[in-house]
Parts: structure tokens; sequence; C-alpha cells
């Protein structure tokens, strides 16, 4: 697939977005203002953005437990995104969601879930939506290898497929579900093999790499678009920090960590190279980006600082349409 | 005014929400062509709009929940059924922790206009996992509304006041109560959630119950009016909204109160409402509030077994004849 400059640079520009948005709730962890725990998507930047690159505004993304980069990504307000993590009355979710629900309905975000697997149900409801509304949207659905073996993977698999859902699932496969690695838990070498028993097309990827998910989003989209169906692609990636806020991920072997968190195989770096081989962009621009950029984050980062807590008494609103 | 039964009247209500609005689907376990729903609810329903509207699904409870949820937050109103009310244990994600707290965790970002229709309660020897009265787990889900229509002028004006709901609503019926007869207003009605119907005015005791247990207990009031008691009837018609006036001042006025269920005793709706009513009412109580339940067993199998878990009009008698 022949993919042009101009998104090759976005594709670059998101990738690093995310990375630094990222980066800014770890130091804001750093200074202790974030309640709760953390799942932090660093290292998984480039499934996120290279997914939703292949989207356009009205298609619909479902989020998992780690989601700060798929909203992100989608074009989330930062501001409002960080806000929320710090349990702001400003944040997106008012401060009633915090990391594991951060959520942008606005631009197309169904909502972040804290219970793992429990994503994959509501897309296949949305994409139903989709299709039965006649629109030609689609949705694409996130969550990890260790949702691959929740029921609801193969009951949701089963009803896309039955379905012919405008429907894309991207396993984010970093390889531990917490602590327990992927070869205690799954027979096959792959989460994408399982996809093969619901008669739907399946592809592994380099989940590092934002142009190869990027590819293959695009072709699964339109997949999906023309009516032909869900396809699932497996994006092998990996974990920069440990599952959560003080998981020092000490269960992985050295050698595999070498691997993964090398330079080389940095997500950033990655986009970033391929970008200036094509010549998307320049080493000036790179730069010239990652200062925009920061500028923005930092702005967001003020903004969620600045802002107030809600009033105690806010916990009563929003249970139903109008209070019983 | 046409006489009809329950579930007549329950389908009607369905029938013309659907035609009133082409957002509002079916979908659950054998509600489709080849069965009309394990208890005929919605038989001919798929003849009239399709299969697409009136959908069968795998057997996949979470994902049936599940898809309502993702489907009425982008934009339709689904219906699901799940089959059993015992069965609703495999979806209790999707219910108690999606559609519930979606409004909520979200800050009021979105809508979950969802009805999931269940059917509680024994008399028909189907054991227990076919048997159980679950409605108060539902009650202690804030989000959710639980409606627990027992007539069948009632169910046509709920069911459509819970489709047009904008919250997810818990739609629980019960097995004995499908073919029970009533005059149905032929016109267009709607029964607003949290209002109370008295169904037999009376002096001297209130019974609140719900489902089958209230045609018991309307036998039973009957039954002593000719011993010169005279007893007074509330169906709640919903349980969140809860109409706790109608039920205090029926207590200010007879000063005694038997609370009687199918469901089995300890936690059940009945406690709440036994609380409620000391909270609010206690200087008007005559007598000690009187409970009368199911035992605290799982639904036993064989007849005689059954018929001594499930309360009868003899118990009922009782317990009112004990406070007089």
């Amino acid at each position: 697939m022949a993919v042009d400059k101009k998104t090759l640079k976005e594709l670059f520009t998101r990738t690093l977005k995310t990375r630094l948005f990222e980066e800014k709730v770890w130091d804001l962890f750093g200074e202790n203002v974030v309640p709760g725990t953390l799942h932090l998507c660093l290292g998984q930047e480039a499934v996120a953005a290279g997914v939703a690159t292949a989207l356009k505004d009205s298609d619909w993304i479902q989020s998992s437990h780690r989601g700060h980069g798929h909203v992100v990504a989608k074009g989330a307000d930062m501001s409002a995104a960080l806000a929320e993590l710090l349990g702001k009355k400003t944040g997106s979710c008012k401060g009633k969601g915090g990391s594991m629900h951060i959520t942008q309905f606005d631009v197309g975000v169904l909502g972040a879930t804290g219970v793992v697997g429990s994503g994959l149900p509501i897309a296949v409801g949305a994409a139903l939506s989709c299709q039965m509304r006649k629109t030609d949207d689609v949705v694409v659905c996130f969550f990890g290898d260790g949702a691959s073996n929740n029921g609801t993977f193969g009951e949701s698999l089963n009803m896309s497929a039955i379905w012919k859902l405008p429907l894309v699932w991207i396993v984010e496969n970093n390889f531990y579900a917490m602590g327990t690695p992927i070869t205690l838990t799954c027979p096959s070498s792959t989460v994408a093999q399982r996809a093969e028993a619901y008669c739907i097309p399946s592809k592994v990827i380099d989940g590092n790499n934002t142009l190869e998910v990027y590819e293959a989003t695009v072709e699964a989209v339109k997949r999906a678009r023309e009516g032909s169906g869900p396809t699932l692609i497996e994006c092998q990636t990996y974990r920069m920090k440990g599952h959560s806020r003080f998981d020092p991920a000490k269960y992985r072997p050295q050698e595999e960590a070498d691997y993964w968190l090398s330079p080389e195989k940095d997500a950033v770096n990655v986009i970033q190279k391929i970008a200036l081989e094509q010549g998307a962009i320049t080493e000036k621009d790179a730069e010239k980006i990652r200062v925009k950029l920061q500028k923005e984050v930092d702005k967001a980062g003020e903004f969620a600082m600045k802002s107030d807590f809600p009033e105690p008494e806010e916990a009563l609103d929003d249970v139903y349409a109008e209070a019983i | 005014m046409t006489e009809m039964v329950y579930r007549e009247a329950l389908k009607a209500g369905l029938r013309e929400e659907m035609l009133r609005d082409e957002r509002v689907f079916l979908l659950g376990e054998d509600i489709g062509l080849n069965w009309g729903g394990a208890f005929k609810v919605t038989k001919d329903l798929a003849e009239e709009f399709g299969v697409e509207r009136v959908r069968d699904t795998p057997i996949s409870e979470n994902t049936i929940a599940g898809a309502a949820v993702g489907a009425a937050i982008t934009g339709m109103v689904p219906i699901a059924e799940i089959m059993f009310g015992d069965l609703i244990t495999l979806a209790m994600d999707q219910v108690c922790n999606q559609a519930a707290k979606m409004r909520y965790m979200f800050g009021g970002q979105t809508s979950v206009p969802l009805v999931i229709r269940t059917v509680f309660g024994g008399g028909k020897n189907l054991a227990s996992h076919h048997s159980q009265s679950l409605e108060a787990w539902f009650m202690h889900t804030p989000g959710l509304k639980v409606a627990v229509p027992a007539f069948a002028s009632d169910v046509k004006g709920l069911i459509k006041t819970a489709i047009r709901d904008p919250d997810p609503v818990l739609f629980a019926e019960h097995k004995l109560v499908y073919d029970k007869k009533e005059e149905v207003p032929d016109d267009e009605y709607l029964i607003p959630f949290g209002e109370a119907k008295v169904r037999r005015e009376g002096a001297d005791v209130t019974i609140w119950g719900t489902f089958i247990m209230l045609h018991k207990a309307l036998e039973v009031a009957e039954e002593l009016q000719k011993e010169g008691i005279s007893v007074e009837v509330i169906d709640p018609r919903t349980l969140v909204p809860l109409d706790k006036k109608t039920l205090i001042e029926s207590v200010k006025k007879t000063g005694r109160l038997v609370l009687v269920t199918e469901e089995t005793k300890t936690g059940a709706t009945t406690a709440e409402i036994a609380a409620i009513v000391q909270e609010e009412a206690f200087d008007w109580l005559d007598a000690p509030i009187k409970r009368v339940n199911a035992p605290d067993t799982p639904v036993p199998f064989s007849p005689p077994l059954e018929n001594y878990f499930i309360p009868d009009n003899k118990r009922i008698a009782q317990a009112v004849r004990d406070i007089v």
C-alpha cells in the first residue's frame, strides 16, 4: 500500500502526541496528584495512533482499561482528559470515571472499561447499530491478550461474524495479563489463530510500527465498510512500564525486555525513521512537531492542575437522566 | 377496553412501540420465527417486523446484554430478552457494571436507553436454574430502573414507558402471570414509573407485594373480608423508582403491614420496604411488620417441595391474622 507523505506525517504526529501525553501522566503521577491507579500505554502508542489515523471522525472506538492512548489518538481534548485523570470537575467525565473510564463520546469513544473483556459485547452492539441505521460507520474494539481468554471474546467474535458486522477487532498483545505471561494462558502461539474458528480473517503485525498498524487497519476498515464483516488484527507490542502504577514488571525476562525496549523497537523512533526516510518530514520538522505538541500537552497539564475538584455532593448527579 | 391475557398485552405494547419508532428492536434467544420466545411473548413479531428487528441470537447472554448496551449508546433502542431470570447471572457485568453505570462514570456523556426483559418466579417445577426471583439484586444497583408488572392492564403501559425511558430498565415478568386476564385499554396509554396502584382498598391491614403474590393477596383479601378484616393491597409496579408515598399513606391509614414476595427472605425487596416504613412511618405502626417470603434455600423441583417453598394463600392469610 502506498501511503502518502501527509499521512506519514500524521502517523508520526499522533504517535508522538500519544507518547507525550502519557509521559505527562507519568510526571503528574510522580508529583502524586493522580488519585487511584493508572494503566499507561507507554510503549503501545503505535497501536492507538495507527488505528485512529485509519478512521473517520464518525467511526467509533471501544477502549479497554488501558485507554488513554486510544482517546488521545482519536482526537480527544487533552485538557479534559488530563483533568479527568486528576479527578477534576473539568474532566471529560466530571471526575466520575478517572483512568479506567476515560472517555470522550463526542470524538467517537464509546468508553473505557475497568472490566477486562467487557468492551467486546458493547462493540458488537455499536457495530450492529451502525449496520441497522445504514450508516457507513465502523467500530474498532481494542482489547488485550488477557481479554481474549474471557468468554466475551468467543461470544462477541461469533456474533460479529454471523451478522457480518462493520467491526475491527484490535488485539493489543503485550504478552502479559497483569503479570501472567501469555504462554501460561493461551495454547496457541498467537491470539489471531483463535479468529479462524469464527471464520474471521486475521493478521499478526508489529504493533510498535504505526505504519503497519495503519495499513492493516485501512484494509480491515475497508472490508467492514463494504459489508464484508469483521477482521481481527493482532498487534504485538510491549509495555514500557508495568501493568499499573506500582508494578516494576520485574517478572519479565531481561533479554525479552531489552529487545522490546530498545531504541530500534521504540514506537516513536520507528515511525519517525520511516517518515524521515520517505521524505514525509525532515529532522527539523520532527523537532518542530515535538515542541508544538509538548506545548499543547503542558498547557493541558496546567489546565488540569489549576482546575477545581468537584463539590462533594456532585457525587449524587448523573445516576439517571432525571433524579428519581 | 379488550379483555386479554398479560402475554398479549405485553406483546401489544412492544408492537405499538416498534410501529412508532423504527429504532426499537428486539434481540434474544429464540424470540424470532421458529419459536416466538420461550413464553411466546414475541410470537408473530418476526413475521411482522422482519428478522433484523426481531433478532434471534446465539446463546450468549453477556453479549446479548452488551450488544444492547452498545446499540443503545449509538442511537438504537434495543429490547434484549434474557429467556429466564436465572440466566441473567451470565449477563450481570453488562447489566450492572456497564448499562447501569455508564451515564454516571462517563459524567453524563452517555444515555443508555435499553430494556432488558426477563422472567422470574417458580410454580412450574423448573427447579433451581429456571425459577428464582432475583429482582432485589437489580433494586440494589443504582443506575437501573426496575419494573415489576403483575397485571395485564399495567404491563402494556409499563413496557411502553420502559422503552421510552432514557435509562436502562430491567423489566421483570413472572411466569405465572402471563395467562392472567384483564380488561386492557384499546387506546395508547403510558403508565409513569414510580406510581404504585392500590389494587384493593381496605382499612385494617396493608399488603404490599409483587407478581403472583399480588394475585394471591387479592384472593386472601376477599376471603378475610368475610371474617371482617379489611385488607388494602398495593402493587408498586416499579421497584426503582419506588412509590414510597402511596405505601406510607396506606400504612398511616391501616397501621399494619404485611410484605409478600416470592423471593427468598434474606435481603429481599421486602427487607428494604420494611426498613423504609420503619424509618418513615414508625409512629403509625400498631404491630410489627410481617414478611412472607420463600425460605432461604434454592428453588426445589418436586411439586410438594416447591409448593412448600412458594408462599401460598394460607401463609399470607395467617400473617395478616397474626397482626390484626
